[in-house]
């Protein structure tokens, strides 16, 4: 990159000093034209996040304003918005089902994808690396409606067999497929930030004779918490906005779980169910959209602190 | 291949194309809705498709909240449900300047289902409330006084989503207009995976269109209440009105149907329409006589 630009400044140097011909000519416009496509690319990603968002406000913001009660909407469970006579509209229980099954889905993965980070940073070599750093990242690409099948298909009846419990679509069913589908970004997270980790500080703990487990529990882990922190709030924000797993493995029920083995609803199932059928404009449509604008800002925090603590480690 | 060339072959191929387009001349009627009318309305327009070639009538499903959603948006010529338009929704249609005209085109018992193992062969209506009513007053089937062997826990409730009609009509029909649904019921999406679940899930009770009946599951007769006699959900009894939760199926349309939208609605009220929606397991509108 830099050389090439220190080539083209040479070259262009070299014709101002020969100054005996346009220096306009075709790769001066190509050069324009490239640029000029670069930034718009850099800047639409802006564009599109704010253009989103904008969209999706204007959508629910009228509910929000004339008819939200914000007491029955976050403190009532009950959910039935297309009721004629008296539509419910709390979202409660549905808060209840997408933190639940998020939160099962942190206790399976972030065990299992710190083991795998620190097994591919500190201790695989070679092939077996490569290997594995290829098969998490082919784990990362499994359509999440694959994961939803295998809920549905094969986990449900296990569940039913193994704990004896009337239905396995339910918060364990969901809480393990989602752990599955976030634990490969939070592994390569996971195994980025350990690798930032300069060897200097490991050549040093083993010099003062360390083990190599204390090495990584003493000395890597801490120096890596931040990335490690940043990557398991990236895998929550996954959770948070997963739909079609969760859609089809949580059985679907509006419900506060009592157990693991309760049925449950996401905030976004909800949305991607409904949705189709509601009329444009109208009350229902308007208050899915104002759960959208729940989420939006929710895994908006979520990633953004998720940023904040990355790059925290850079400064620091 | 260079570049002239290919320009060339591209144009051959989009006046194809264009003319293959025009001189077929298809109408495609836009018909949605109704997760329970989707099968029969599907062998209608294929059923239709043969006899009039020129026609193609494109089925979804989704749902009767989704169907009557789309006549109301315009998207669609024929939107199918398995309940009324409520006042609300007509007045959103007239507010965007539709006109929905209904259609009877069908009854349908709409059956409980309940798994193999279930010791008893009827339910009364007052036990479908207990069971599905918020604060109904039985979660378990101890409750109720029935014992099903391989269930030790609580009642599997199975619902359907709220945008089906099926949904609202059985609410309407058991749960009375003001009631309302427990909390935890499983809502699932299409009658077949109400049927799917209750076939596997010993604890579970279901209701769906009789046509989704299996021969894995009991189709339970409902009495209104206890000490009434109880009536099988058939075609028969949904047509003379015994069977206490049946329902028409409705068919709404644009305005008064013109053209060939017009053509497809009176065949299929007519005799060779009617048949198959009896062959699909609905009863018809009038006595019919099929092969």
């Amino acid at each position: 990159m830099n050389t090439g630009t220190q080539a083209l400044s040479n070259r262009a140097t070299t014709a101002a000093v020969a100054g005996n011909f346009d220096r306009r000519n075709a790769d001066w416009y190509v050069d324009k034209l490239i640029a000029g496509l670069v930034f718009v690319c850099g800047i639409s990603a802006i564009l599109f996040v704010l253009g989103i968002f904008f969209f999706v406000t204007r959508e629910g913001i009228g509910f929000v304003f004339e008819k939200m009660d914000f007491r029955e909407f976050f403190l009532t469970p009950y959910w039935s918005p297309s009721d004629a006579e008296d539509p419910e509209h709390g979202i409660l229980a549905l808060i209840a089902g997408t933190a639940s099954v998020t939160g099962l889905a942190m206790l399976v993965a972030v065990p299992f994808s710190l083991g795998a980070a620190i097994y591919i940073a500190e201790f695989a070599t070679g092939k077996t690396r490569e290997a594995l750093k290829v098969l998490v990242e082919l784990l990362a690409a499994i359509p999440s409606v694959v994961w939803g099948f295998i809920g549905l298909v094969i986990m449900n009846p296990l569940l039913i067999k193994w704990f004896d419990v009337p239905v396995g679509l339910s918060v364990l069913n969901a809480g393990v497929i989602l752990g599955l589908m976030a634990a490969p970004i939070m592994t390569s997270i996971a195994e980025d930030a350990l690798k930032a980790v300069p060897d200097r500080y490991r050549e040093a703990a083993e010099a003062m004779g360390a083990t190599r487990w204390q090495v990584i529990y003493k000395v890597v882990l801490p120096a890596a918490k931040n990335g490690l922190l940043g990557g398991v709030l990236l895998g929550v924000g996954r959770g948070f906005g997963e739909t079609m797993a969760v859609l089809m493995a949580t059985g679907h029920a509006v419900n506060i779980p009592s157990s693991i083995f309760d049925s449950v609803r996401a905030l976004t199932a909800t949305i991607a169910a409904e949705l189709g059928e509601a009329v444009v404009g109208g009350e229902h449509y308007q208050v899915l959209f104002t759960i959208g604008i729940f989420l939006f800002l929710i895994t908006f925090i979520i990633n953004l602190s998720a940023d904040l603590i990355v790059r925290g480690i850079r400064k620091g | 291949m260079n570049s002239r060339s290919m320009w060339c072959k591209l144009a051959v191929l989009t006046l194809g194309v264009t003319a293959a387009a025009g001189a077929s001349a298809r109408t495609e009627i836009q018909n949605k809705g109704s997760d329970t009318l989707v099968n029969a309305a599907q062998s209608l327009a294929e059923q239709y498709g043969k006899i009039n070639p020129n026609v193609a009538v494109a089925v979804s499903g989704g749902g009767s909240g989704t169907g009557i959603a789309a006549m109301i948006n315009g998207t669609v010529d024929i939107a199918n449900s398995s309940r009324k338009m409520s006042a609300k929704e007509l007045q959103a249609a007239q507010a965007k300047g539709r006109q929905p005209v209904e259609h009877i085109i069908g009854y349908d018992a709409l059956a409980i289902y309940a798994h193999k193992n279930f010791p008893k062969d009827s339910i009364t209506v007052t036990d479908l409330a207990k069971i599905y009513g918020r604060d109904g007053g039985a979660t378990k089937w101890a409750d109720l006084g029935i014992t099903i062997p391989g269930c030790k826990g609580e009642i599997v409730v199975v619902s359907r989503q709220n945008n089906s009609g099926t949904y609202a009509y059985f609410k309407e029909a058991v749960l009375g207009e003001k009631g309302k649904f427990r909390q935890g019921t499983l809502d699932l999406h299409g009658s077949k995976d109400v049927a799917d679940l209750v076939e596997k899930t010993p604890c579970a009770i279901g209701y769906s269109g009789l046509a989704y009946v299996t021969d894995h599951m009991k189709a339970l007769c409902v009495a209104p209440e206890a000490g009434k006699p109880c009536v099988k959900p058939t075609e028969q009894t949904a047509f003379d009105g015994t069977y206490p939760i049946a329902r028409p199926l409705f068919m709404y349309t644009n305005g008064a149907p013109t053209g060939e939208v017009k053509k497809y609605m009176d065949w299929i009220k007519s005799d060779a329409g009617q048949c198959i929606i009896e062959k699909e397991g609905y009863a018809p509108i009038k006595k019919v006589k099929c092969k």
